[in-house]
């Protein structure tokens, strides 16, 4: 397992530095530094040197690193640095060098308290913001009962909820957001069409409450009405948070639950039948002799004209020779970013059924030095579509049951979007 | 959310004589603590900074009295980091502060007390430990009993004997059996970690302890599953229905969020098939597991990485798990670098003819990206492809055909690597290619691409018409070339000259080569080789034509893949860093506890056909000493050729000469047995060919063929840097 925890920022330097076991000294760290901080090229996420092996994630601006010393279960050690991250975001608001500089008190509390001599402990936010805060604590007076409940909390059954919730309006929202990732190839064929889905709760209930979630997955469908309704979806898998009852979801794919209090992730899953694209790109990406390139690029909103997409933006690589590119938009604005090879458009908003033209032509030295060939990296596109599902996903129900028996009331939204994943290759 | 801190400022180097002012002055008028808190703050800043805070050892520890819990945890970090340094009397002052939190009324004071104390592994503390851990154990507060369970595993590592003596492995087998899940799972971590000491007390699991554990599964935390379902490799099952019902409760963890729940459920799935009869059991949970694996893609990039390096052993022992989905392997423009090589793999892996055009076009997209090490794996991969699919092939060698065409030096090289591999596993079909490659002959600067060349020049010389320019211009560079091409060259000169023994160039060439092979270069393979073309040409020029030019098995890819041994031992790393190297761990780790699968009457037939035993502990004996003679060598300065050219000289001045006395000429032999023709005279001919040669007649070695053939493909793999295999020695480690 762990045998130490370190937070670097860019330049190498340790933020944090918790050594769990003795097998190392602090100046492992310098070895890190050298051998990834300042190394250019690296090609792993995992260095293993000797038998000492270094996991790191970068973020923002830092590097989250994990030292061993045994052979690791490499998942459990990722997971933990994101599930740090995580803790840091909900606590700090933000994870970079900032927020672990100022707070890097509470930083080492929190590391020694979700981690022993490097096994993972519990490391559920709602509890841990129970008994780790900011606030001054006098160790005399924290009554007994509170912190033996606390404790319970922190290894008991439902460790994720405090049991003492109250809330005046009791309210969950649930936000369905999907990412849509596409490769099209430059003939126009869908090479992989995939939705990535998330569904996002923030439960503002009393109590302990009990939730059952009702979609309409295909399976369920099957089930119920004993033959595959037509807005049936498939899902080619999901995968749930620690409060969902595995059990009772294999033998009834039903979804029931005690939520944690406050925001989690209830569910994701992913689906790759009859995924709905959105935006429909079509360029026309035309080489005149070795001076020129000429592009036509046209956008379709594919979807009901009650919808639109928003925030799109597409970026059209051009060589890494070009000189000038000149655009002309009629929707939006487009403009040339030579640091990055791309044409920028952005399109604030497009309406359903709508069709959005680019033209440009970008003009490129012709100085004889040896022109690479033009890799021609795909067209990206990013956007966002309210109240859309590329997978065509529907949340049928969501009850609460608590036996205090208050209402609830439930909001549900849908998200779509694409970043960094939906490609047109031309 | 909590206020946002304004600490950064303490992260400025301090003097230790600043530091024990500000805590003497802190002991007056200092209400909330506010000033004591600032400058541990300070300290603990510089203590992560790398800066020596240890003479401040007396003065912090007095904080120790304030009440504040913020501040205790402080001075217990400061405890931790220099605790074990510190001079006895010091300590001392420390332990009654320890032992007054260990019975403080609040169960998370109590934890951490002894938490802290359990990091702190000299005799002074442990022995006031031991008691306080023994109550704890007990402590009627889980969190304090989930505590104390991994302090076990703390004391243990400080001190194996006295944790045994104190029953302390006695009481963690007890915990197994606590009420509380947590605690549950911290002592089977415990367990787990004591067991794979090579000084630990052996951890197994028989049914009732087994089963045991799995009902603390669902209230435990997605940590403790993890652990608990760890723990069960040391379940043995003894009957079918023991493996088969397990896996049966388990399988719901599948579709848990967290990853490496996901990964180790999958690992004791895999372990429990070994033991399964119920064929439609193991093909339904083989099914069940494919989407799971298929959806850690959508995590973040590092599990990601670790998901493919998982899924590329999986499939090999499993296909059933992930037969039809190649597609989501293909590779994003965006994802790393890592991400991108272990897709590739599997990606070829996944190829067949159905799918082998979609394959063939994403290939040929990345053979134009920018990476010059995923574009020659990309290129590579199109060549093993046309090797596996036979369908396949014609459009592979087009599209490679293109790919030298567009002339990128590194490309052209790749290609004409495998366009080598591509002949030998389709003679007679694409022979036709061969002048288009020569064209880029002088793109070719790298040993690999280089000897491919080369030896495609030698093998096809009779149908090149201009063969004996292009190995003379190949040949002007002989002595600086790498040892690869070097023996490249000779094989296929001495190729050259039996295709066209009359031609007075080939003859030349021939002799140059040989001459140098055997006077000017130091390498023994070499020189031997050299040695050895000679005699036999000398000898009998028609039947070294039948031995060097004899017909070579064509090379499959059907071998390209790990035994099903070695792959249920690696299987049962699933998940670890031995699953990302596809290395047992006890072989790059030291101290490393190796896993094997157990014999037991449920173990599959198949499976115990194939059973790893565990080799013992190796400890490195003495240095080995062969009886006898050892190998004589031959004074310096006496080449034994002085002679003309090969063919035309007499024999036994070609003989080297061992003993003073020439050995006699061998007696022609008429009918020469293939076998003895190459383990003697033509082993490890043009590298990659001959080995695949051998390896064919040995035939079903299963690593066989393509180790050679695809040797920097290999070689490409993720690996340990600077690991060698030696266990049980100190200097292994190069970091400390």
């Amino acid at each position: 397992m762990l045998s130490a925890f370190f937070i670097f920022n860019q330049k190498g330097e340790v933020l944090i530095s918790r050594l769990y076991r003795t097998d190392f000294k602090r100046s492992i760290a310098d070895v890190f530094r050298i051998q990834v901080v300042s190394n250019s090229d690296v090609r792993s996420p995992i260095i293993t040197l000797g038998s000492t092996s270094f996991f790191h994630v970068r973020i923002n601006n830092l590097y989250v690193v994990a030292v061993t010393k045994t052979n690791a279960n490499a998942a459990l050690v990722f997971e933990f640095c994101y599930r740090f991250i995580n803790i840091c975001k909900s606590y700090f608001g933000k994870i970079d060098e900032e927020a672990i500089k100022n707070n890097f008190a509470l930083v080492y509390e929190l590391i020694d308290e979700i981690c022993d001599f490097g096994y993972p402990q519990n490391s559920e936010i709602d509890t841990l913001k129970s008994y780790i805060t900011t606030e001054s604590v006098v160790s005399q007076n924290i009554p007994a009962d509170e912190s033996s409940k606390i404790t319970s909390q922190a290894t008991g059954a439902i460790s994720w909820r405090r049991p003492d919730v109250k809330y005046k309006k009791n309210e969950a929202f649930v936000d369905v957001i999907e990412t849509v990732n596409l490769s099209m190839s430059a003939k126009g064929n869908v090479l992989r069409a995939e939705v990535d889905g998330h569904i996002m709760m923030r439960a503002y209930l009393s109590g302990t409450p009990e939730c059952k979630f009702g979609l309409n997955d295909k399976l369920v469908i099957d089930k119920s009405q004993g033959g595959g309704g037509g807005d049936a979806v498939e899902l080619d898998d999901c995968r749930f948070h620690q409060c969902v009852r595995l059990n009772e979801f294999d033998a009834t794919r039903t979804i029931s639950f005690i939520p944690p209090d406050g925001e989690f992730e209830l569910m994701g899953y992913r689906s790759t039948s009859n995924v709905k694209l959105p935006l429909r790109v079509i360029p026309t990406v035309t080489e005149v002799g070795s001076g020129q390139v000429n592009y036509d690029v046209v956008v379709k909103a594919n979807f009901s004209n009650k919808l639109a997409a928003t925030n799109v933006v597409l970026r059209i690589p051009t060589p890494l020779n070009t000189t000038t590119a000149d655009c002309k938009v009629a929707t939006g604005k487009a403009k040339y970013a030579p640091s990055e090879n791309v044409m920028i458009w952005k399109i604030p908003r497009i309406q359903g059924g709508q069709e959005c033209i680019f033209s440009a032509t970008a003009i490129l030295t012709t100085s004889v030095t040896n022109r690479q060939v033009w890799a021609r990296p795909p067209i990206d596109v990013d956007f966002q579509v309210l109240m859309f599902t590329a997978s065509g996903l529907i949340v049928r129900f969501l009850k609460v049951f608590e036996k205090t028996s208050y209402q609830s009331i439930k909001w549900v939204r849908y998200l779509t979007k694409a970043s960094g994943g939906y490609q047109i290759r031309f | 959310m909590a206020q946002a801190g304004q600490d950064a400022k303490f992260f400025t180097r301090g003097k230790i004589e600043e530091f024990k002012a500000d805590l003497h002055a802190a002991d007056a008028k200092d209400k909330k603590f506010v000033k004591r808190k600032t400058v541990l703050k300070k300290i603990v800043a510089n203590i992560t900074m790398g800066n020596d805070m240890s003479p401040l050892f007396t003065d912090v520890v007095q904080s120790l009295g304030t009440p504040l819990l913020e501040i205790k945890k402080m001075v217990y970090l400061f405890l931790v980091s220099y605790g074990r340094s510190a001079k006895p009397e010091q300590i001392n002052m420390v332990i009654p502060f320890f032992l007054q939190d260990v019975n403080d009324r609040n169960p998370l004071i109590r934890a951490l007390a002894i938490r802290t104390m359990s990091y702190i592994p000299i005799p002074v503390v442990t022995d006031a430990l031991t008691e306080s851990l023994r109550h704890c154990l007990r402590d009627r507060d889980p969190y304090v009993r989930k505590t104390a369970a991994i302090c076990v595993a703390k004391l243990y590592a400080a001190d194996p004997r006295r944790a045994e003596k104190g029953g302390f492995v006695e009481m963690l087998r007890d915990l197994m059996l606590d009420a509380n899940a947590t605690v549950v799972a911290n002592a089977v971590a415990a367990l787990s970690e004591i067991g794979d000491r090579p000084d630990g007390v052996i951890f197994k699991l028989n049914l009732t302890a087994a089963n045991k554990l799995l009902s603390a599964l669902d209230e435990s935390s997605e940590w403790g599953q993890i652990y608990i379902m760890d723990s069960l490799l040391r379940f043995v099952p003894e009957r079918h229905s023991d493996a088969e019902i397990m896996a049966e409760r388990i399988v719901v963890q599948l579709q848990h969020a967290n990853s490496a729940v996901v990964l180790t459920t999958i690992k004791i799935l895999l372990y429990l098939m070994n033991y399964m009869e119920n064929r439609r059991l193991i093909e339904y949970l083989c099914k069940k597991m494919g989407p799971p694996l298929v959806a850690l893609l959508s995590s973040g990039p590092e599990v990601q990485y670790v998901a493919l390096r998982n899924i590329l052993l999986i499939i090999q022992r499993r296909p059933a798990v992930l037969k039809n989905d190649v597609k989501v392997f293909f590779c994003k423009y965006n994802d790393p670098i890592y991400v991108k090589l272990a897709k590739l793999e599997i990606m070829y892996r996944l190829a067949r003819a159905e799918n082998c055009r979609e394959v063939l076009a994403e290939l040929q997209e990345y053979a134009s990206e920018v990476d010059v090490d995923f574009v020659r794996k990309a290129v590579r991969s199109i060549g093993r492809l046309a090797i596996k699919v036979e369908p396949g092939a014609d459009g592979c060698i087009q599209t490679l055909l293109e790919l030298i065409e567009a002339g990128l030096a590194y490309v052209v090289q790749e290609a004409v690597i495998v366009i080598k591999d591509i002949f030998r596993r389709y003679p007679g079909k694409y022979e036709g290619i061969i002048p288009k490659l020569c064209e880029h002959l002088d793109s070719l600067d790298e040993p690999e691409s280089k000897a491919a060349i080369v030896w495609i020049i030698g093998q096809f010389a009779d149908r090149i018409d201009n063969a004996d320019d292009l190995l003379e211009v190949l040949v002007d560079t002989f002595l600086e070339e790498s040892v690869e091409v070097q023996l490249a060259l000779l094989t296929a000169t001495v190729k050259l000259f039996i295709y066209k023994s009359k031609s007075e160039k080939a003859k030349e060439l021939v002799h140059k080569i040989l001459k140098w092979a055997t006077e000017e270069v130091d390498n023994p393979d070499l020189r031997d080789r050299g040695f050895m073309y000679w005699r036999m040409l000398a000898i009998n020029p028609t039947l070294a034509g039948e031995i060097v030019l004899a017909e070579k098995p064509p090379i499959t890819t059907d071998s390209d893949r790990m035994d099903r041994g070695a792959l249920d031992q690696l299987l049962l790393h699933t998940g670890t860093l031995g699953s990302i190297y596809h290395k047992n761990p006890e072989t790059f780790i030291r101290n490393a506890a190796g896993r094997a699968l157990t014999d037991s009457p449920a173990l599959n037939p198949n499976s115990r056909a194939v059973l790893v035993h565990l080799p013992r502990p190796q400890i490195p004996g003495p240095p080995i000493s062969v009886q006898g003679r050892g190998p004589v060598e031959r004074p310096p300065n006496q080449p034994p050729t002085t002679t003309g050219p090969p063919g035309l000289a007499p024999t036994d001045s070609l003989i080297p000469g061992e003993d003073a006395a020439p050995a006699p000429p061998l007696p022609p032999r008429r009918n020469p047995a293939p076998q003895d023709s190459h383990t003697d005279d033509d082993d490890a001919g043009d590298d990659s060919d001959n080995d695949a040669e051998t390896a064919q007649n040995r035939n079903d070695d299963p690593y066989s063929n393509l180790d050679s053939a695809f040797s920097t493909y290999l070689a490409d793999e993720p690996k340990p840097m600077g690991a060698g295999a030696h266990r049980g020695r100190n200097d292994d480690d190069l970091l400390f």
